[in-house]
């Protein structure tokens, strides 16, 4: 296993555990927008796919599926902080 | 322009911080909005500075045709749901995390395995195993996704008659699937790789068009999908030009997805949900394996940890573990005492008298399920609220439980829509410390998270589950259209106790009822 490996391991594992600790505390009111906005973060994917899709070097193929994903991530990204943002619109006190 | 690469991870380890604030502002509603704020600006940072990289300028075209086509799918989605459709959309928008995981991982491969540009991505074997990894968790997540949005929005695995819409995506995506299996393999020709793309496209597609949940031997046919997709993943790690691999594993792994959240439905839906939510971003943190990109791997697991969560909430709130929910099925056992029995004491109301009860009342307590949901009763439910309050001087307040309705926070969302300050909606241990001093109770179109059999017969499914105690409130009004059993198909011996009373009607009807007596009173 290369130093890189290793990196990319220690980044994972410490991710998990600040992921853990932070969202034991969301109360359950804010479940359905804890989701919907953790949808909206996981179309993170969008880099990735950005990479692939906009490199002039790679094949035709992996380009055109690069496309596709960078259509996918970003339905999660625009609508899951768009549907995130009015659902916690209507969380008000009165 | 070319951003330098120190610009381009600074700018990652920003949008990573961001995402974590996102999170963490999202403990509490009043930070909340700013969380949201903050992680679209994460978002965009990170994409800021992908688009420029610093080594090679990019060629836009394809980035732009996607995210325009994305955008306007995204955006008229988000605006136009209607909150009771909710789950349904959480459920489909994990499906297009997983797909599109699966296609970074398959364009990332096919890139690394075209011969004359092998430099551009190494093909080592963390790439290769994080494709694998990909390709696989996000196969599961689409498909997986897929059933779960077609049993929210209740055209899969049912017999009643479907709309026309409901009709044209049920057949629709099975045909699709078998036609993209057969498109990929007819030009290639066949060899044993295909031959079982093709079967596990074939299972797809039959599966999803059946009308029954159940699978015979589902069991059997879970493992052998599991088989074959570790099976594929292996020789795709081993040799990346076999692209007939590729797309047998994403096949294998689709057909165990299908699988896995077949047999899954009602009560159980929150359970999910909430881990399709974590796949969907541990497929995310696999692909940031694949390009070695932080930002991806940061975000990917906080996804993931936030889902896995969830789940473990999601199976404490009904006492069952997580292998029970994903490979059992909840039914009456033998044990189960008969309804007729059960019920023979059960007295029904009227709205009038509730609204006599109501009056007299100092606190009421609103327990709503997902019968609240379907007769989208959640207005007629908050003005009942408010009027109460307003007229009589009583002291409303509502009672979740973790479980109630089909995802996590379902009623929360639902109530918070209607109209009602979140620091009405109580959780279940809160109210249950001060159950006894409940006037009024009222339940609407909830039931398992009511049953005391939870707490009184441990040979009962439900047994040991936590549950609302309202059969500890001074009186009881049960709102249900009839005395049918919920998920667990129990009998509810709290429908005949002396203290409750029966209003039978649908969950709008009756409080639009109650709310007109109330008024004349």
């Amino acid at each position: 296993m290369g130093a890189d490996l290793i990196m990319l391991l220690t980044v994972f594992v410490l991710a998990i555990f600040v992921g853990f600790e932070i969202i034991t505390k969301v109360p359950p009111t804010l479940h359905t927008p804890l989701m919907s906005g953790s949808n909206a973060i996981s179309g993170i994917t969008l880099v990735g796919a950005i990479v692939l899709a906009g490199d002039p070097r790679l094949p035709d193929l992996a380009r055109i599926l690069g496309c596709v994903a960078v259509a996918l991530a970003t339905i999660n990204v625009v609508g899951g902080f768009l549907v995130t943002g009015r659902m916690l619109h209507m969380f008000k006190r009165k | 322009m070319n951003l330098s690469p120190a610009i381009v991870n600074i700018g990652y380890l920003v949008a990573a911080v961001l995402f974590i604030l996102d999170l963490k502002w999202m403990t509490h509603p009043k930070t909340a909005v700013r969380g949201n704020r903050a992680g679209m600006l994460a978002m965009f940072i990170a994409v800021f500075v992908t688009l420029f990289p610093s080594d090679h300028s990019l060629d836009y075209t394809y980035i732009l045709i996607g995210v325009a086509v994305g955008s306007v799918i995204g955006a008229v989605a988000a605006l136009r749901v209607k909150m009771t459709s909710m789950p349904e959309l959480v459920g489909l928008f994990n499906g297009f995390g997983g797909a599109a995981s699966v296609l970074v991982g398959a364009s990332a491969l096919f890139a690394a395995s075209h011969a004359l540009k092998q430099d551009l991505i190494e093909p080592g074997m963390t790439m290769l195993v994080a494709t694998v990894a990909a390709t696989l968790i996000g196969s599961v997540t689409f498909f997986g996704s897929y059933v779960a949005f077609g049993k929210l929005a209740e055209f899969l695995a049912v017999k009643w008659k479907l709309y026309t819409w409901q009709k044209a995506i049920k057949y629709g995506f099975a045909l699709a699937t078998l036609a993209g299996a057969l498109a990929y393999v007819v030009p290639t020709g066949m060899n044993p790789y295909n031959a079982l793309t093709v079967f596990s496209a074939a299972i797809i597609a039959s599966i999803v068009m059946m009308k029954s949940d159940k699978i015979p031997m589902a069991g059997f046919a879970k493992l052998g999908f599991l088989v074959l997709a570790i099976v594929a993943g292996v020789l795709v790690a081993r040799d990346p030009h076999n692209e007939h691999a590729f797309w047998m594993l994403v096949a294998s792994a689709g057909a165990l997805g299908v699988l896995l959240t077949w047999s899954i439905g009602g009560a159980d839906m929150p359970v999910v949900i909430a881990l399709l939510n974590s796949y969907s971003g541990l497929a995310a943190a696999a692909t940031g394996f694949v390009i070695g990109n932080n930002v991806l791997i940061i975000s990917g697991s906080l996804v993931g940890a936030s889902g896995i969560i969830l789940t473990m909430i999601m199976c404490k709130a009904m006492n069952r573990s997580l292998v029970n929910v994903m490979f059992s099925r909840m039914g009456p056992t033998s044990d189960t005492p008969d309804a007729d029995e059960v019920y023979k004491t059960v007295k029904s109301t009227s709205a009038d008298e509730v609204a006599m009860m109501a009056e007299t009342a100092q606190r009421i307590v609103i327990v709503p399920g997902y019968g609240m949901a379907v007769a989208q009763a959640q207005h007629a439910v908050r003005e009942f609220g408010n009027l109460v309050a307003e007229k009589f001087g009583a002291e409303v307040e509502y009672a979740i439980h973790p479980v109630a309705g089909r995802m996590p926070g379902h009623m929360n969302v639902l109530l918070a829509e209607a109209d009602v300050s979140y620091d009405k909606l109580k959780e279940m241990d809160e109210i249950n410390s001060t159950i006894e001093t409940v006037d009024l109770c009222i339940i609407v179109g909830a039931n398992d998270v009511v049953n005391p059999v939870a707490r009184t017969d441990p040979k009962s499914p439900i047994a040991g589950m936590p549950i609302i105690n309202v059969d500890k409130a001074r009186t009881v009004v049960v709102i249900k259209r009839s005395l049918s059993p919920g998920f667990a198909g129990i009998p509810n011996p709290l429908f005949a106790t002396d203290n409750t009373m029966m209003f039978f009607s649908d969950a709008k009807k009756a409080f639009n009822e109650l709310n007109t007596a109330v008024k004349e009173t």
